[in-house]
Order: C-alpha cells, then sequence, then structure tokens
C-alpha cells in the first residue's frame, strides 16, 4: 500500500479497538516471568554450551600475545575463541568497531576472547586465566581537549539562514551560553544475549535485537555468509533504548563459539562488560546563542554541538531540533565531530534531542529571564507552523502551544514565584521548571502477512520487536479493528526474520510504521475475503467477527472453510514527509525541591502534555511517556558514565556506579495526550510517542532547581556538589 | 582442577528438588540453568538491580548473591510460584492492570519484591523511612518507594509499579496517590 495522499476515512477511524486503554496482551506472560528472553530458550535447541567473554584491558593499541592454554586446560571447557583462530570477519554497517577484537585493539572491553564450557561457572573461572599482553597507544579520550580539532562529520553540513552572526550582534538582548551532557549508557535491564546453532552451513541466533533485518544483514556481512543462511529470533527484548539497534558482540561470539564447539553455544554479556564493549551515548559540549528584540521576538539562534566517536562514528545530531523548534530569521546549527577512543558512540534514547533539549531549553528559560517575560509566553510568542529554514513547508499539525497552555493550567502554573529561591517549606527550597518536547516522526516501509483460519482466529506475522514499547497490542488492536473481530481473535508473532521485514524499533518509528504495514496487510485480507466469499459490493462491512454485503452476514472464518487465507503487503511512503514537517509535542512540568542544607534534589511532580497524533493504546503510550521522562531525569540528576581520560574507559560500568533512577527517586507522574489526528502521517493517523517524553523533562528539572535555588547548572548531571556552594545562607 | 559439587536439596514453589551443583553455582542459575525456572531475570548477576528477587524462607533475597548450596532444606518462591497466565496471584494482575511494566525483564523481580514488601510491612518491620520505631509501619507512598528501590526498572515504570502496589494493599484507591514528596 502507496501512502502518498493523506489519509481519508478508513476502518480504523472506527476506533472501537483502537485509541482504547488496554491491557498488554503479553502481560500475563511477562509479570509471571514465562515470556521467553534470549539466553532463557532451553527448549529451543538441545546441547547448549555456555560462553563467557573476555574483554580488553586497554582502550587502544595491540595485543602482543595472547596465552589460553590454562583457559584451555580448565575441565569442560571446549573451545576458546579470539581473533588468531575465528577466521576471517567483516564488519557490520552499522557497527563502528570490530565486534571481536585483536591484534588491534579499538576500545576498552573490546571483546577479544570467547570460552566456551560445559557450564557457566567452567567458562567464567576459565575466561579469567587467560592471559593477553598488550601494547598500549596514546589515544584520545577528553572531548574537551579534543574539541579544537574536531571537524565537520560526513553527511553532517552546517546549516544557516540569514545572517546569524550579523543579528546576533545587533540584538538588543543575548544569549550566549555552553552546556555540556556526559556519556550515558541505556543500561537495559536485559543484557546483550544470544544463543547460536549452526545447522550446516545455516545459522539461528535467537537474541536480542530491535531491529531484525539489519541484525541479519549485518550478522551476513560480518561472517561473509549469504542473508538466507541467517536466521534471527528475538520476540522478547529486556530494553533496547537504541543499544540493541546493532548486532553486537555477544551474537558474533556465541555464532563462533557455536562453529568452533561443535554445538549450540549461548552467550550473555556480563553487566560490568555492557558500558564499555557496547554503545553509549555520547558527551556534548553544545553552545546556544540567541538574540531577541526587547519584546522577546527571536532574531537570530544558533547553536553548534561538539562531540566525540571513534574513527568512522558519527555525531550526536543535538542541534537537531534547534533547526524546527522556534522562529527567528538568522538561524545558524554546526556539529563538529572529534574523534576519541572511547568505546562506540551511537544511538540511545532519541539521540540528538534528548541531549539537544537539555542545552537549548535550559538557554530559552535563561532568554526568558533575561527577557522579565514567563519562559512559558516566551516560547509562544516564537512558535512556528512552519518549517523556519524553509518557508512555506508547514508542519502536519503542531500543537505545541496547547501543549504549554494546558499544561501550564493543570500544574498550576500561575502559582509559580519567577523569582528564583523565594519558595521555601520548611528545609526544603522550591520550583517549578517547564520546557518543550520535540521529536520527530519519521515514516519508514513497514510489511506484514496476516493469516485468517476457518475458525476467524487473525494472525499476524512480522519482524517487528517490543522493546517494551507495547508493540504486540497496539499491532493486535489494529488487525482486530480492521479485520472487525475482537482482541482474542488476533494473535500476533513477532521478531523472526523468516517473517515480512518490519520498520523496527527505533527512533520512535515503531508504533506508526508497524501498525500501517499491518494495516495495509489486513485491507488485503479484507479483499481476499471478499473475494472468496463471492462478495461483489465494493465495501463489505466487517464487523462483530462478520462479513456483510448486500443483505448478507457470513462468519468471517467461513472466508477461511476451504484453507487459510493469507495475505501480505507493506506500508510505503511518498513525498508527504518532504511537503511537511512532521514532529511530536510536548510540555514538560516539573516541580523540585531541594534540601537547603545538603543540596539533595527531590522530583515532587512531573506533567507531561504531549501532541502525538492518534494514540493507539493510551494505556502502553502513557507508560512510554512516564518512563521516558524517568530516564530524563536520571539524565538530568544523576546519569554521567564517568571517563578515566588516562586509561580511556568508562570507570563506572555498572549498576551500583552507573546510577539510574530507582523507585525513590521517581513521584507520581502525570501524562495527558491532546486530541489530534494526524492524516499526513499514514493510514493510522498515528505518530511517534516513545521517545518524545525524555525529550525536554531534564531541560524542565534544571529549569525547576533553577527557579527553587537561583543556581543555574549548565553541566549535566545536577548532582549537589554543584549546587551546594552556591545555595543561600540557612537562615 | 574438577569443580567441587555438592548435593542440595530445597523446595521450590511448594516442589522437593535434589540438585548436584557446582559449588560456585548460585542460587540464580541453578533455578534458570538447572531447574530451567526462567521466570527468575539475571540482570547483573552482582545484586545492583533486583532483577533475580525470590522470597527464600519468607524473606526476599537477591538470588545472584547466595549460592545454591546454602539453601539446604530451604523453601524457595518464585514467580513462576506466585501465579501463572491463567491464574494470576492479585500482585501479578494487578501489575497487568496498572501496566507496571513495559519490556518485563526487571517484572518478575519487582512483582517478588512488592508481594514481599507488603508482607514486611504488615509484619511491622521498619525501614529507613519509617518515622516512629514506635508505631507500626505502614504502607504509605514513602514507605513503598524506599522498600522497592532495590529493584530497578530502566523502562521507568515505577509510577505505575506504585499504583499497582497501592491497589494490592488495600491503602488507596490507584491515581489518588499524589502525595507531596517530600513532605
Amino acid at each position: 500500500m502507496k501512502f502518498d495522499t493523506p489519509a481519508g476515512t478508513n476502518p480504523i477511524d472506527q476506533l472501537k479497538v483502537v485509541g482504547k486503554a488496554t491491557d498488554r496482551i503479553d502481560g500475563p506472560l511477562k509479570t509471571t516471568g514465562t515470556a521467553p528472553y534470549a539466553y532463557e530458550r532451553h527448549g529451543v535447541v538441545a546441547n547448549q554450551a555456555y560462553g563467557f567473554i573476555l574483554g580488553a584491558g586497554i582502550a587502544k593499541g595491540r595485543i602482543t600475545a595472547l596465552d589460553a592454554a590454562a583457559a584451555r586446560a580448565v575441565p569442560g571447557v571446549i573451545a576458546v575463541v579470539t581473533a588468531e583462530n575465528a577466521g576471517k570477519l567483516g564488519k557490520g554497517k552499522w557497527n563502528t568497531a570490530a565486534l571481536l577484537g585483536g591484534p588491534e585493539i579499538q576500545h576498552y572491553h573490546q571483546a577479544v576472547a570467547l570460552v566456551v564450557a560445559e557450564t557457566f561457572e567452567q567458562a567464567r573461572d576459565a575466561a579469567g586465566l587467560i592471559r593477553v599482553a598488550y601494547q598500549a597507544e596514546n589515544g584520545a579520550y577528553d572531548l574537551a581537549a579534543a574539541r579544537d580539532g574536531a571537524t565537520v562529520a560526513k553527511d553532517e553540513p552546517d546549516s544557516a539562514i540569514g545572517d546569524f552572526a550579523g543579528a546576533f550582534a545587533a540584538a538588543p538582548v543575548r544569549l550566549d551560553a555552553t552546556y555540556t551532557t556526559p556519556d550515558q549508557g541505556h543500561a537495559m535491564m536485559e543484557p546483550h544475549a544470544t544463543i547460536a546453532a549452526w545447522n550446516g552451513d545455516k545459522l539461528t541466533l535467537w537474541t536480542s535485537n530491535q531491529m531484525i533485518n539489519w541484525g541479519v544483514k549485518d550478522v551476513a556481512q560480518t561472517l561473509g555468509m549469504p542473508e538466507e543462511n541467517i536466521r534471527l529470533i528475538s520476540p522478547y527484548i529486556g530494553g533496547g533504548f537504541g543499544g540493541k539497534l546493532f548486532v553486537r558482540s555477544d551474537a558474533l561470539m556465541a555464532a563462533l563459539g557455536a562453529k568452533a564447539a561443535g554445538r549450540p553455544v549461548k552467550v550473555a554479556l556480563t553487566r560490568p562488560l555492557m558500558f564499555n564493549n557496547t554503545t553509549h551515548r555520547p558527551a556534548t559540549i553544545q553552545r546556544i546563542r540567541i538574540g531577541a528584540t526587547r519584546d522577546g521576538r527571536i532574531t537570530a539562534i544558533g547553536h553548534e554541538s561538539w562531540s566525540g566517536d571513534l574513527p568512522g562514528g558519527k555525531p550526536e545530531t543535538a542541534v537537531q531540533q534547534t533547526r524546527l523548534l522556534y522562529a527567528g530569521a538568522n538561524r545558524l546549527t554546526a556539529m563538529r565531530l572529534a574523534v576519541l577512543d572511547l568505546p562506540e558512540g551511537n544511538a540511545m534514547r532519541a539521540p540528538g534531542e534528548a541531549p539537544g533539549l537539555m542545552a537549548l531549553e535550559v538557554a530559552m528559560d535563561e532568554m526568558a529571564e533575561k527577557l522579565g517575560m514567563d519562559p512559558i509566553q516566551f516560547r509562544i510568542l516564537n512558535d512556528t507552523q512552519e518549517d523556519p529554514e524553509k518557508p512555506g513547508r508547514p508542519f502536519s499539525q503542531r500543537q505545541l502551544i496547547a501543549c504549554l497552555q494546558q499544561g501550564a493550567q493543570r500544574f498550576g502554573w500561575a502559582k509559580r514565584n519567577p523569582k528564583p529561591a523565594s519558595v521555601r517549606e520548611g528545609r526544603w527550597l522550591v520550583g517549578m521548571g517547564v520546557a518543550a518536547g520535540f521529536r520527530n516522526n519519521l515514516v519508514t516501509k513497514s510489511a506484514a502477512r496476516v493469516r485468517l483460519d476457518g475458525q476467524g482466529m487473525v494472525t499476524v506475522e512480522t519482524d517487528m520487536t517490543d522493546i517494551g514499547t507495547g508493540t504486540y497490542t497496539i499491532i493486535a488492536q489494529t488487525a482486530a479493528e480492521t479485520m472487525g473481530v475482537p482482541l482474542d481473535k488476533v494473535a500476533v508473532r513477532l521478531g523472526d526474520s523468516g517473517f515480512p521485514v518490519s520498520c523496527g524499533s527505533g527512533g520512535q518509528w515503531g508504533a506508526n510504521n508497524s501498525t500501517a504495514g499491518v494495516y495495509a496487510a489486513c485491507m488485503k485480507l479484507r479483499q481476499a475475503v471478499a473475494r472468496k466469499l463471492g462478495f461483489n459490493a465494493a465495501e463489505p462491512r466487517f464487523a462483530d467477527g462478520q462479513v456483510s454485503s448486500g443483505g448478507h452476514t457470513v462468519p468471517l472464518g467461513q472466508a477461511a472453510r476451504d484453507g487459510e487465507l493469507v495475505a501480505e503487503d507493506m506500508i510505503e511512503y511518498g513525498d508527504l514527509d518532504k511537503k511537511y514537517q512532521q514532529s511530536t509535542f510536548a510540555g514538560h512540568f516539573v516541580e523540585v525541591a531541594v534540601d537547603v542544607a545538603t543540596g539533595e534534589v527531590r522530583l515532587r511532580r512531573m506533567l507531561a502534555v504531549c501532541a502525538a497524533g492518534r494514540i493507539l493504546n493510551p494505556k502502553s503510550a502513557r507508560s512510554q511517556v512516564i518512563g521516558a521522562m524517568t530516564m530524563g531525569a536520571g539524565a538530568a540528576l544523576m546519569e554521567e558514565l564517568a571517563v578515566d581520560k588516562r586509561r580511556g574507559f568508562f570507570v563506572n560500568h555498572d549498576l551500583a556506579g552507573y546510577e539510574v533512577p530507582v523507585h525513590a527517586d521517581i513521584p507520581h507522574q502525570e501524562v495527558v495526550f491532546l486530541d489530534e489526528v494526524d492524516p499526513i502521517s499514514s493510514p493510522m493517523k498515528a505518530k511517534g510517542v516513545g521517545e518524545l517524553g525524555i525529550c525536554g523533562v531534564g531541560a524542565a528539572v534544571a529549569n525547576a532547581i533553577y527557579n527553587a535555588t537561583g543556581v543555574r547548572v549548565r553541566d549535566y548531571p545536577i548532582t549537589l556538589d554543584k549546587i551546594l556552594d552556591h545555595l543561600p545562607d540557612i537562615a | 582442577m574438577n569443580p567441587v559439587m555438592n548435593k542440595v536439596s530445597f523446595t521450590v514453589n511448594g516442589a522437593a528438588r535434589t540438585l548436584e551443583v557446582d559449588t560456585r553455582t548460585t542460587l540464580l542459575d541453578a533455578l534458570r540453568e538447572h531447574l530451567r525456572l526462567t521466570g527468575t531475570k539475571k540482570g547483573c548477576d552482582h545484586g545492583q538491580c533486583g532483577a533475580c528477587t525470590v522470597i527464600v524462607d519468607g524473606r526476599r533475597v537477591n538470588s545472584c548473591l547466595t549460592l545454591a548450596v546454602m539453601h539446604e532444606g530451604g523453601s524457595v518462591t518464585t514467580v513462576e510460584g506466585l501465579g501463572m497466565p491463567d491464574k494470576l496471584h492479585p500482585m501479578q494482575a494487578a501489575f497487568v492492570k496498572h501496566d507496571g511494566y513495559q519490556c518485563g525483564y526487571c517484572t518478575p523481580g519487582q512483582i517478588c519484591s512488592a508481594v514481599a514488601v507488603l508482607e514486611e510491612i504488615k509484619a511491622g518491620i521498619p525501614s529507613h523511612v519509617t518515622a516512629s520505631l514506635a508505631d507500626a509501619p505502614r504502607a504509605t507512598n514513602a514507605e513503598m518507594r524506599e522498600r522497592m528501590s532495590g529493584n530497578i526498572c530502566r523502562c521507568g515504570a515505577y509510577s505505575n509499579i506504585l499504583d499497582a502496589m497501592a491497589e494490592v494493599a488495600g491503602q488507596r484507591t490507584a491515581g489518588q496517590q499524589n502525595g507531596k514528596d517530600p513532605a
């Protein structure tokens, strides 16, 4: 199905199932521990051995000697795989560094060996007995130090509209401030894990991966084998947040280990290996300049960002939202990429916007204060209904003003004292902060297959994944709505490369595109049903498990009485995303209390008002938003991968050192979805929502801390040591 | 050196089980790898995340931090022992109703912890945030959040988990627990 004109009325608009707050259909499995994750598939193949990965002990250099004799001598050890005996390996398109290091080492904890043994304990013990000698080389590990040598990244040119320098210089009110965000880890709860089994030259990987088709292609490229000989199966994924977009060392080493051992092998990354072995969100240095008239109209807006990555890597696109969020005739954005020899930087939930808005939305708060304006009014005044770089190119929907205004009303913004450090409740300094949330809606093709059996049961198959996002349920809702059956007459099978290729899970594009693909396949199935039943009328009615046409009504399953009906289709897009800017918006509101003596920050209230197209399942969509708000609170207050600038690695590489929010950190969270349908986006009229919740919330926390204390921290995370010296005297 | 093996007998979800395990085998791996009760999750293997929480002899423990052979004669309850899809435990049902999970990987640990936390409060065991040791603790937001803080949920379902626990605790109805924190 080609989607190249705005959607008219279609079966989804019935909203009998879609749009209703629905318990997840996979809920009973997940809450009883019976949903099988990658490492747990005891039943899929017999005789599984255990693999354990050893990571490199240096950040950059070469292995000069690797002695695995003692490891091989451990009882139960079956094989030891290293670069020396692994054979020729390629590198996947989506990987920056090789997944198996040696002799060259590209980053700390790059995998250098896998021990395969009969038991986990034996493999772990033996891996600890491998002796590796290295020739270390000097590397670059400090972004601030590498900043001046950073260059323009490939495919990421500067953007310039009008005369930024001139307009900024001439502006009567100006802000020029620099912000930093640290390296951050995905820290999903399920470690990367894979069971690999060979059958002749065919390889099956039960793994934990967000993008099945990317994974197949990259395994093929890395192992130098045809894609059709590779099967990836990933029905349940214990969180990803971008960290499982790509094939990682667990998958490659399990495949190599299984080949060497001559039997299936399972491998999970240990938690302490994950932070340096896999990818992370790169740190940024961001300079923002805003110039405005005295009445608050932005005349110049400039955003520059510096980040680092391994050679061949990419920048953190932190300036992205600044090209689209606010009006202003004179504009500049630029990104510079430094070569750093830290582990590979890559996408983490809302790459670009998440750290970008942590800077931009604090800058907006600072600017509002300089102007003596309410920060909401300042944002509203500078709203734009068209792409500010391309006048005449409208947003498909843009309800940022409504998000901010409704949020203000609900949150009691009118009660906020604009003068910082002026609200005191006992030992607590109390403040409120606001920020705009912004994240683009990306459209990309997505396919599905739908089966109908004689009992009227509809089964959907697509290689789409559910990483906690609620995919199973919204796909079931889509099929139920389109085929006119109740939810329990739909079965959903996901995450298998044997199924049609979907959009996968990432960039908050999963929900809209994957359900649109399912809708397309269902519409094709409806045609097949009508044909089979001899219904010639243009539009038979599908409702209540029945099909009606010209006065005849028969059960849906009757169309499959002679055998299953199968339909497959995909959604493909025209140029509506060129003609219109498709984005999602939020107003984030946060109230904090800061201990006047210790600087401890406590979140008291959080509210997000979101405009993100049709909300397919308000229950799971709300969960996506509160989860992202939680991750954003972590980014604001605690998350930082501490860089050892001498040895080149992340020091706090476990969940005790890398702190993420826990129950006690997070208050009750409120989410409001504005009524919105976006017919420009897809037949579902939905947009992404999974990342919108993290976009802007960190800045809202920072702005609330400023309002509470009068302390403006521009270097995240806002830990108490950065506040303490600047707190007002204890009265 | 060959691994040192030991026999251990304990009860898991009401059934007597005997295993011959490497003495290095954690209770977690005994459950997941030997008994194939994979509902109990390995998130960190270091006692930092809580995904492996099970109930042993009535108390919750991180099963990654205790060796299997230490539990001779013990009684272990895992998430599978609380309820199964066709017969959910009230806490499991409340998690489904309040969407107290997303990816599902920390969920069994959260649920085992949640069940045990309410028992701890009922038993009068104080926590860091219990205001007075003289009074019996109550299942307030602050008490539950404090006691659940060893169970990390990176998907960030905390607010919903609290709603689920509050419902099971019967203290208040969901959505009305917007108490001011801290205060």
